[in-house]
């Protein structure tokens, strides 16, 4: 249940960018390869900010899928199982290059 | 660390953190659908646990300033991480010196288990953070890092809450990261629990003494794990027999007389 302590890590970035203002949405991309359950983050995050400034503010998840590179043959493989082998080559010498994210992008302010 | 960025209307970005983000504020045009009326989009692009990683970073740095290596040392519950360590302790005698950081929901069980073994023992209850956390975080390490003599010790074993989700998300401060796998848990584990299998410099494959009692495949494991982190080092092991304790003494000792810090990122990276 680490998803508690990202939505409070989310809500400290919010409020230091938002400055007072009111958050209409939070804009957060999630890479598959992080653990993080989407539908336990969603609950966890109307939990983090009731009572609070954030409190009614959406958190828009945008989930990227797992990708690695391959270093012998440059193919670029999209995972849809935890399998880190190259799709072209089978080559087991590869770096991620997707997937890993968790990163809040943007924030929407709501006008007065 | 440069980060691609890809806005809703195409345009891509690449940017250097340095701890604190930035900002800019632009009124929505071209294609944000779904953005509010009367909206301003404020670009924040920030790693949601860059408050943790900075921790982990000075715990890190502390670490080295005393010649200290740190061990991340993580398992689901009951596969055997503080019995291993008792072992290791017992055979290592002092020959490389060892501070332990116990983490525990609720008990100082564990940290009592390692009292009287030469090493000393600081003990983190994850209770006190926000209703008892499922893992250690740098700020919690940070709390007790100095009640070791840290002048006194080659390697800091961060004993880990037991658990196989939660703990592979938040850097301590650790050089090297230690996984301790029971061959009770099923040969499945490393296809459902990838990313902290793919976190670890070293599997700990434990209670191998329970092997003829099991049905228990450990090929099947083995292909399971070389699938999610190629090439991984294996250590078979029994902390009850002392079967592969000496391995694991060999593997502390190297990661106490190797290269300091290996910072976080490089977990997903390395093939």
């Amino acid at each position: 249940m680490h998803e508690l302590s990202i939505c409070h890590a989310i809500t400290g970035i919010c409020e230091r960018h938002a400055a007072g203002r009111p958050v209409a949405r939070v804009c957060v991309d999630i890479g598959e390869l992080r653990q993080v359950v989407p539908l336990t983050l969603t609950s966890c995050w109307e939990i983090a900010v009731r009572d609070t400034a954030l409190a009614g503010a959406v958190l828009d998840v945008n989930h990227i899928p797992a990708a690695i590179d391959c270093h012998a043959c440059g193919h670029r493989t999209v995972l849809e199982h935890p399998v880190f082998r190259c799709a072209r080559c089978g080559g087991t010498d590869t770096s991620v290059a997707g997937g890993d994210e968790l990163l809040i992008t943007s924030l929407v302010l709501q006008e007065a | 660390m440069g980060r691609f960025h890809r806005h809703a209307d195409g345009t891509v970005h690449v940017h250097d953190h340095d701890g604190h983000g930035h900002t800019h504020e632009h009124r929505d045009v071209g294609d944000h659908s779904g953005y509010e009326t009367g909206a301003l989009r404020v670009d924040v692009l920030e790693e949601i646990l860059g408050e943790n990683d900075r921790t982990a970073a000075a715990n890190r740095s502390d670490l080295a300033a005393h010649g200290v290596r740190a061990v991340n040392l993580m398992s689901s519950p009951g596969a055997g991480k503080t019995t291993l360590l008792h072992a290791a302790l017992r055979r290592l005698d002092g020959g490389t010196r060892i501070g332990v950081v116990e983490g525990d929901i609720e008990t100082p069980l564990d940290a009592e288990r390692l009292q009287g073994l030469g090493a000393p023992v600081a003990l983190v209850n994850t209770a006190n953070g926000f209703g008892g956390e499922c893992h250690l975080d740098a700020s919690m390490v940070r709390s007790v890092l100095h009640d070791l003599p840290l002048g006194d010790l080659d390697v800091v074993v961060i004993e880990n809450v037991g658990n196989l989700v939660c703990p592979a998300e938040f850097d301590v401060g650790e050089d090297a990261r230690a996984l301790v796998f029971s061959v009770t848990e099923g040969e499945d584990k490393p296809l459902k629990y990838p990313v902290m299998f793919r976190a670890a410099d070293v599997v700990v494959i434990n209670k191998v003494d329970l092997l003829p009692h099991l049905d228990f495949d450990l090929g099947a494991f083995r292909a399971n794990l070389e699938a999610v982190h190629p090439g991984v080092t294996t250590i078979e092991a029994s902390a009850k027999t002392g079967e592969g304790v000496g391995a694991f003494c060999e593997w502390l000792a190297g990661v106490g007389a190797g290269p300091a810090e290996r910072a976080m990122e490089d977990r997903h990276a390395h093939p």
